[in-house]
């Protein structure tokens, strides 16, 4: 099996402060890859890196084998063609409808005739439950909706590379558990390769095939979800079980912080 | 003391940035225009027909009532003081002279600058903060060929054409009020015109706005791409790209005029 992510030692930083300390990570084709880390660990910022948004101060992001930051632009635009990625805020185009935006991408890449195109995306926005919302704009549409119609105009391309932000965020668990169903029947049919950055511990359980744990810019174990839940280490444990940090009170600390005073590096963790 | 020096050089590299931006959003819109098609991603002409309608077919009522008011304006003062001298039979020079090397460019493009560009600057803003430019690079579509391209385009064209309809309707309203005020007819004021108003002056002020659409539209993005922060952020580039766009226009229109009349 080949990989169709890799990442090699990937360092991303902003001014003086770095975010991402050398990343190795590897997706294979066909596999269901979740990356998951608290708040502040670096996530965001890897996904960045892996959809080519920004790039890295070193090391390489290679997708299907190019390596993004160094192949002409014209490569990437074909490489893109491959890829779809839903947003955490959905991030449809609010000037136009539900239809328009999942059309966008055919009508950019492909020179199909309209009716086509419609076909196509009446027939991703019904995988996705949207039936008979192309007419809506993204204005009115609920939360769920919005998630699941940008997932519509990620797949619309049958791309082999999905990305998915926070699927599940902000939804009630019944649709988040029929957006995890959906995404294992997209995997299971088309035999895509997926990276969802989550923290959602159920879903990541049920879909993933690897988890990769991120935490202060590294990666603390990446593995198998029965790997990565019988990991030794203290703060995959923690991130797992919901487990608080606890915090070191220093009483001194304390008051002096309540009065406003100097404070030598804080207490909380 | 140092804090300000600091503040100073610290302002003085971000604008540098800026203009840096403006130039290279220029040179890849220009890129984008002349070689798009052949790279099978041409700048949608559809897009470039609604930034079209948007810029100058909705600007024609305002741009009609200020374009009268202010020829009629120019025409009143200029009775006004050339009555000192006696010498009112003389404002249809001075008229002809302002409206279409000033008057016109000038207030059409400060009143695109507060239409046009703040639009653009709170689209793109909005688009910004909504992720929405980077689902445009995820999806393969450059930023800048489907949105700055169009605009600048549009921009470049429409404005030039709102400065000669301004023209004319300033020179309309100047002559409604001379020939009332002097007891001149309409057809002697337009006689007057035709004598006075040379083929240079009018493309001095065409050529002036050409430079003040592509001067709006470049502020209007480059601020729009720079919002931070929300709601709030959107709210503050989008004044910021007015009045540094009516800024840039003023000064342009001054170096333009200098170097026009060596």
């Amino acid at each position: 099996m080949s990989a169709v992510i890799e990442v090699e030692r990937l360092v991303a930083r902003y001014g003086e402060h770095t975010v991402l300390k050398g990343i190795d990570l590897q997706v294979q084709a066909g596999e269901i890859m979740v990356i998951m880390g608290g708040s502040g660990s670096g996530k965001s910022t890897l996904l960045r890196h892996l959809l080519g948004l920004q790039a890295p101060y070193s090391g390489q992001v290679r997708l299907l084998g190019e390596d993004i930051n160094a192949i002409p632009p014209q490569r990437l635009v074909e490489l893109r063609r491959k890829m779809g990625v839903a947003f955490q805020g959905g991030a449809l185009f609010s000037s136009m409808t539900v239809g328009e935006n999942v059309m966008l991408p055919l009508r950019e890449h492909t020179r199909l005739d309209e009716s086509t195109m419609q076909i196509m995306m009446r027939l991703k926005l019904d995988i996705v439950n949207l039936a008979g919302c192309e007419n809506l704009m993204p204005a009115q549409l609920s939360g769920g909706m919005i998630k699941r119609a940008a997932m519509a105009r990620a797949i619309i391309m049958d791309p082999r590379l999905l990305f998915l932000d926070e699927p599940s965020a902000g939804l009630d668990p019944v649709v988040a558990a029929s957006l995890d169903e959906l995404i294992l029947k997209l995997r299971d049919a088309t035999g895509m390769s997926l990276v969802v950055v989550t923290h959602e511990l159920d879903s990541a359980f049920k879909i993933a095939d690897r988890i990769a744990v991120l935490d202060h810019g590294d990666i603390l174990v990446c593995g198998s979800v029965a790997e990565v839940r019988a990991s030794p280490s203290e703060r995959v444990q923690a991130l797992l079980n919901r487990r608080i940090q606890p915090l070191e009170l220093n009483p001194e600390e304390y008051l002096k912080r309540l009065t406003g005073g100097p404070v030598s590096s804080g207490a909380t963790a | 003391m140092r804090n300000t020096a600091e503040t100073i050089g610290r302002n003085a590299l971000a604008g540098i940035a800026e203009l840096g931006l403006a130039a290279v959003l220029l040179l890849e819109s220009l890129g984008w225009l002349f070689t798009g098609a052949r790279r099978r991603q041409p700048v949608r002409f559809s897009a470039v027909l609604q930034q079209c309608m948007d810029i100058g077919l909705r600007a024609l009522p305002i741009v009609t009532v200020l374009s009268f008011a202010i020829g009629a304006m120019v025409a009143i003062q200029g009775i006004h003081t050339l009555a000192i001298f006696g010498a009112e039979n003389q404002v249809t020079l001075g008229v002809a002279l302002s409206v279409t090397r000033e008057f016109a460019p000038l207030i059409t493009g400060i009143l695109v600058a507060g239409r046009s560009g703040s639009a653009l600057a709170a689209r793109l803003g909005t688009m910004k903060i909504n992720e929405e430019i980077s689902a445009l690079t995820v999806i393969g579509i450059n930023p800048v060929r489907y949105l700055v391209a169009p605009s600048l385009l549009a921009m470049v064209a429409m404005v030039p054409l709102l400065t000669w309809y301004a023209d004319l309707v300033a020179l309309l309203g100047a002559g409604i009020y001379v020939s009332l005020e002097l007891g001149i007819s309409f057809t002697a004021y337009l006689g007057e015109l035709r004598q006075y108003l040379d083929n240079h002056d009018i493309l001095h002020g065409i050529g002036k706005s050409v430079l003040f659409g592509m001067l709006i539209t470049l502020v209007g993005v480059v601020n729009g791409l720079g919002v931070t922060g929300g709601a709030e952020g959107v709210g503050r580039m989008t004044t910021r790209s007015v009045v540094h766009a009516i800024s840039a226009i003023v000064i342009t229109d001054m170096v333009f005029t200098f170097v026009m009349t060596r």
